[in-house]
């Protein structure tokens, strides 16, 4: 069957790349701001260095191929990958890792597979399992949230562990970093110690780690956002943190002494962040409205499992990259089924 | 004649390489190819087996059955598989630990089976020795710029370890970037060989094309008639 199209004029869709990604980082603005108050400066340095790399590294790459340079930088689809990347690293790594990192993501995860609208993973996801996996010390040194230390380091104190890598005068690394939530239950539990004592110390808030557990709310707000404005659908989110929380809730509820409270799970580490602004990458996640809802959950329970019985504490990256390996197939098996069509193939 | 051990040495060396042409033999190739030694010592024991399994079914290649003769081949290289993990027990016993599984898997080095269908059993043994060899030290080359770089981004080293194949003189032959140099782990890993033959074929490539470029093939009669 074919349609005809009308004569001109036509109305033009009000969706364009460039467009949803302003939306996305508009989105993100209320999280890092979120972030930047209780991790200070080291976030915003490397923000920049990401940033810049990012678009040094798309432009260089889109030469080689001899692709248009600024019609594609245009798209700030780099720019989001570099700021997702950013939000995902500690405050204080050394700026060389941010550069590997945000280069592999653009050069290696995006690029290579034919730019934007190609990449079967998440560059930015990427990036940050070649850090993790490469450099487990740096990137496991988080500062502790401002309301636990009292104290931020400085500017200056930051420029200076950023780029040189060595603690400031008379500091230890031991001294200014801390564990993350997630990093503190897993090492305590593995030590046998129940919920409730572990819950005794200051650094546990109402439901999560103290400072920590107040940023996932600004990520949501964001994705919330995104998807009133249609930039995201709900089922990604919504399957990914629904399956989690259930999950969550059910090893909780069958031990609550050495299985966390499922808000727990939902506000500590990457949840939130993955839920709403990584697993929903247009690009590398399902696409059919059955798959996505398959997609989110299996994101979900992996999340649960590698956080549990894993090696790492935390696992969104890890989760993400599987299921954007699986999401063809997802797409295959859940295609809608077309007005008209039979159920059966053998029509 | 010399043409045609000129056109088999280049092909193994470099047009039909088996690594980055044909992708055979990517088992030992990417989980051996961490540093630039092991690769090394895979490569020339993988290189042993070739050329000895190609001079024998060449040699027998008259003699034996078609219906029989993938058992037959197997057989063969299974045989000389043995006699090198025997050989490399005695004399290089650290590389041999290392190495581990992949020295008995060279028997299931899919290169090694191809060659001896597709060419030792239809060749002459002179051919299908040099083609053995020059296959062999093409595989051992990849083996080596693989492991080599690596090595080289993974924990910033070359040569480390070299003492376990050239003996103890060759300890200081190990070089090293600096010891501060904090060392990308995931080339050590498996992904890092993925991604490194990964680098290594677009190379290759590109290479390729910049060659085609340069002599532009010759015209063939089919299309000089058309012209």
């Amino acid at each position: 069957m074919q349609f005809a199209t009308g004569s001109s004029p036509h109305l033009a869709g009000p969706q364009s790349v460039t467009r949803v990604m302003a939306l996305v980082l508009l989105a993100l603005v209320p999280g890092t701001l979120a972030m930047l108050w209780y991790f200070g400066w080291g976030l915003l340095i490397n923000l920049a260095i990401a940033v810049i790399t990012a678009v040094v590294a798309e432009a260089a790459i889109l030469l080689l191929r001899g692709r248009p340079v600024a019609a594609t930088l245009i798209d700030l689809s780099a720019v989001v990958t570099a700021w997702l990347l950013a939000l995902a690293l500690p405050p204080l790594l050394p700026w060389w890792q941010t550069v590997l990192g945000t280069t592999f993501a653009i050069v290696i995860a995006k690029q290579l597979f034919g730019g934007i609208g190609f990449n079967p993973f998440n560059p930015a996801m990427a990036g940050y399992v070649l850090l993790l996996v490469s450099f487990p010390v740096t990137m496991t040194r988080w500062l502790p949230p401002e309301v636990l230390s009292g104290n931020l380091p400085s500017l200056a104190d930051s420029l200076h562990m950023i780029f040189s890598g060595t603690p400031p005068a008379g500091q230890t690394w031991d001294v200014i970093s801390g564990a993350t939530p997630l990093d503190q239950m897993r090492t305590e539990l593995s030590q046998n110690r129940m919920i409730s004592e572990i819950h005794k110390s200051p650094l546990w808030g109402d439901f999560g780690g103290r400072g920590w557990e107040w940023v996932g709310n600004w990520f949501l707000l964001g994705g919330l956002f995104m998807i009133w404005r249609r930039v995201i659908s709900w089922r990604i989110p919504a399957s990914m943190l629904g399956a989690l929380l259930l999950v969550a809730g059910l090893f909780w509820a069958i031990d609550p002494e050495t299985h966390p409270f499922p808000a727990f799970h939902l506000f500590s580490g990457g949840a939130i962040l993955g839920a709403f602004f990584i697993a929903t990458d247009p690009v590398s996640a399902s696409t059919t409205p059955r798959g996505q809802l398959i997609y989110g959950a299996l994101i979900g329970v992996l999340v649960f499992i590698i956080r549990t019985w894993g090696g790492y504490p935390d696992a969104v990256a890890f989760s993400v990259l599987l299921l954007n390996m699986a999401a063809p197939t997802i797409d295959y098996y859940t295609q809608p089924r077309i007005f008209g069509q039979r159920k059966s193939n053998d029509a | 004649m010399a043409d045609g051990y000129r056109k088999i040495v280049l092909d193994g060396l470099w047009n039909n390489n088996q690594a980055l042409v044909a992708l055979l033999g990517l088992c030992p190739l990417l989980a051996v190819s961490n540093t630039l030694i092991n690769g090394l010592g895979l490569g020339l024991a993988t290189t042993l087996v070739l050329a000895m399994s190609n001079v024998t079914v060449s040699l027998i290649r008259n003699w034996v059955r078609p219906e029989i003769r993938l058992p037959v081949f197997v057989l063969i290289i299974a045989s000389f598989v043995t006699t090198v993990e025997l050989v490399m027990n005695a004399h290089f016993h650290g590389l041999y630990k290392v190495l581990g599984i992949f020295i008995p898997l060279i028997v299931t080095n899919c290169t090694i089976i191809g060659r001896a269908e597709a060419f030792a059993s239809r060749n002459p043994v002179p051919h299908a020795l040099v083609d053995g060899l020059s296959i062999g030290v093409g595989f051992t080359l990849a083996l080596v710029v693989l492991g080599g770089s690596r090595e080289l981004i993974g924990q910033g080293t070359l040569f480390d370890g070299a003492h376990l194949m050239f003996g103890d003189a060759a300890r200081d032959w190990r070089w090293s970037i600096g010891d501060d140099y904090p060392g990308i782990l995931l080339a050590v890993l498996p992904p890092g060989a993925f991604m490194g033959l990964g680098m290594m074929i677009a190379l290759k490539n590109i290479i390729d094309k910049r060659l085609n470029r340069r002599q532009p093939a010759p015209v063939t009669n089919a299309q000089a008639a058309t012209a």
